[in-house]
């Protein structure tokens, strides 16, 4: 019999894939055989099938898994075996797959995230009125009163500091789609030059976030021969440059992942001016719209599809942003982000908390719930029509 | 067409839309030509006074290219990252070219309900799925295997999370394409089978290609996910080319500048020779909303 138990051990699929084997048969038993009922039944399933499985046990399922997860202690070095037994039980020579052990805990992961973030709505208003500070800018001052109102970075706890430069994002990333409005306005004529000159707009749209965070730490270095040095000597950043201070380094990486997303709105404000309406810009002109009046009034309306995708796929940018912090400041000088410091929480190096990295991706996805649900209505009346 | 064609312009305005122009493209692509230009400089060169700055490499050296070229872990990701594309192009192409057609021609009750799930799926941030796939390739397998940390592990998911958009993508291709041929094919009596492939399938070719191009491009281009699924030396392209950033090329930026452009090499032939279908595969999802 050890014969046997050996070759299940060494071939044998586990649990999970069992499960997933019994699914797919199960969708293909069930097409036959109630499918028959329907018309074109079998085919529907069959067809839906492949996409639909794949896609809701690898994508939809760990949405679900996450929340589960993150009511859970579970720890990258806690490992048992993914049967439940301990490895210390297991016999000599046995093997089993191992898994980490997931404890139950409530909250506890919600409680550790909020906890110490400022509740206080006047410590708030304090903390955030660093910010911003006009006071600042007021040119009546004298240099000791301006020193003390210079705008600062707040004091706040890892996650709030994540929460609040995610705002950041939300807010400042949504420019690029003015900006690529602006070129697009620019670039949609018909003479050769500018011909050429679309793709060297659009191409930045390709290249990988690692690539565009290399490059603009080429921009930003603050060697004594950088290009930009001047103006961080002047703006008083001196040597640190504006990835080495405090709460300016996250905007620089917004205005470094700018460039790509200015690209894809160039991309999709030409297709929607292309597919403009001619003769409601005749008939604007006729009636005496002009400049601004004609943009606003009848051109920007048609473009309304090309700005909400934009709009889409800028937010959904904004909140996945990952790849540049990390590449670029590693999360330091007050960028950290959520996505990042999920990542920092599970596998950084005094990470190794899933449990915790969980919550903080769960809370993530209740902020970008918000938007998932307000863009799919959108799109399904959209399609519907 | 909107703003009306320059050459119909005052002279003046012209003047003015060129000038403009020319500035802005010159902004545009300053980045871009100071990884060029440092990418063709030499280290010495680079940490010279005036080094980093917009100067002409004198004399042309291609050092950093030559640098990143040499190194085998750069290449064995390269070889990694076309393994792990490829299937995934298939994978998430040809699921989601059946399900889309079934979602798009054919009326059952639930359909938009479907289809709003792979939209909004595809709308979910990524990183939300990290820890629960992560345990899920520990645990799939036989035996001792499991596709944690291995290439199998980025095919799965890659093809599953790509499917998404593909879905949503061919979707809206084939709804825009006449019903009246499949009625037909049907009265002839074609199965569903025979009506896909005959019919919808040949119709479908550009729609594919420009999938194809564009899921090539963001799987090329991820760098999260091998790090997350992945231990040691087997990571794709851009995780490796940061991984070697911050080991054996700490700031020596030719041969991090030669190693993006490297990087970014493969979509960006396929952008400049295929650039309609490349914009024509993005802007569907725009006109259809």
């Amino acid at each position: 019999m050890s014969f046997f138990t050996d070759i299940w051990q060494a071939v044998g699929p586990t649990s999970l894939t069992l499960w997933l084997a019994a699914l797919v048969a199960g969708t293909v038993i069930f097409a036959f055989t109630v499918g028959r009922l329907f018309r074109y039944g079998p085919a529907r399933i069959l067809f839906l099938a492949p996409a639909f499985l794949l896609f809701g046990v690898f994508v939809l399922y760990p949405i679900g898994g996450s929340a589960w997860m993150s009511l859970h202690d579970v720890r990258a070095d806690r490992i048992i075996c993914s049967d439940g037994r301990e490895i210390a039980e297991l016999d000599d020579g046995e093997r089993c797959r191992r898994v980490q052990k997931m404890e139950f805990v409530g909250l506890k992961n919600y409680q550790r995230f909020f906890a110490k973030t400022p509740r206080n709505i006047k410590r708030l208003r304090k903390e955030f009125g660093k910010l911003v500070s006009f006071q600042y800018l007021n040119p009546t001052l004298t240099e000791q009163e301006r020193e003390k109102a210079r705008p600062s970075y707040p004091r706040l706890t890892d996650p709030a500091e994540a929460l609040l430069n995610n705002v950041i994002w939300l807010i400042l990333f949504q420019i690029a789609i003015p900006i690529g409005l602006a070129l697009a306005v620019l670039l949609n004529q018909n003479h050769f030059v500018t011909r050429l000159m679309k793709p060297m707009f659009f191409f930045p749209f390709v290249l990988s976030p690692t690539v565009i965070a290399f490059l603009f730490q080429f921009v930003y270095n603050t060697s004594d021969s950088s290009p930009l040095l001047w103006f961080f000597e002047w703006v008083g950043w001196g040597k640190d440059g504006i990835l080495g201070t405090n709460g300016w380094s996250n905007i620089g990486i917004i205005i470094a992942a700018w460039y790509p997303q200015i690209a894809y709105c160039v991309i999709i404000y030409l297709a929607g001016l292309t597919a403009i309406n001619a003769e409601l810009i005749e008939a604007g002109k006729l009636d005496g719209a002009a400049g601004i009046t004609l943009f606003q009034k009848i051109v920007m309306p048609q473009l309304w599809p090309a700005t909400f995708i934009c709009v889409v796929v800028t937010t959904i940018g904004a909140l996945r942003s990952f790849d540049l912090v990390h590449v670029m400041t590693v999360g330091g000088q007050k960028s950290e982000v959520l996505a990042r410091l999920m990542y920092e929480v599970g596998f950084g190096e005094n990470g190794g908390n899933y449990g915790y990295g969980a919550t903080i991706s769960v809370i993530l996805f209740l902020i970008m719930l918000v938007f998932i649900i307000f863009f799919v209505t959108n799109m399904i009346r959209q399609a519907d029509d | 067409m909107y703003p009306s064609p320059e050459h119909t312009w005052r002279p003046g305005a012209r003047l003015f839309y060129w000038s403009c122009a020319i500035a802005v493209t010159l902004v545009w692509l300053t980045p871009i030509m100071l990884l060029l230009l440092t990418a063709l400089k030499s280290n010495v060169q680079i940490n010279t006074e005036q080094g980093a700055k917009f100067t002409l490499p004198s004399p042309l050296m291609p050092e950093g290219f030559m640098t990143i070229l040499g190194s085998s872990s750069f290449w064995t990701s390269i070889v990694y990252s076309f393994m792990v594309v490829l299937p995934v192009v298939c994978i998430a192409v040809g699921f989601a070219t059946v399900a889309g057609y079934v979602l798009a021609k054919h009326k059952f009750p639930g359909r938009t309900w479907l289809f709003a799930i792979f939209v909004a799926g595809n709308f979910v941030p990524f990183q939300v799925l990290t820890f629960p796939v992560l345990r899920m390739m520990q645990d799939l397998g036989f035996g001792d295997w499991s596709p944690y940390n291995s290439l199998w592990a980025l095919i799965i998911f890659h093809g599953a999370f790509q499917t998404g958009f593909c879905v949503f993508f061919m979707r809206n291709f084939i709804a825009a394409l006449p019903s009246e041929l499949i009625e037909a094919a049907r009265m002839e009596g074609a199965n569903e089978f025979q009506v896909f492939s005959k019919i919808i399938l040949p119709l479908l070719r550009p729609a594919l290609a420009a999938l194809g191009l564009l899921i090539f491009t963001f799987v090329w281009n991820d760098f999260y996910w091998s790090l997350v699924l992945t231990q040691g030396d087997l990571m794709l392209v851009p995780t490796q080319l940061v991984n070697l950033a911050r080991g054996q090329w700490q700031n020596q930026w030719n041969v991090m500048a030669g190693g993006s452009i490297i990087v970014a090499l493969p979509p960006l032939v396929f952008f400049f020779f295929l650039q309609r279908q490349f914009v024509a595969g993005l802007t569907l999802g725009a006109q259809k909303g």
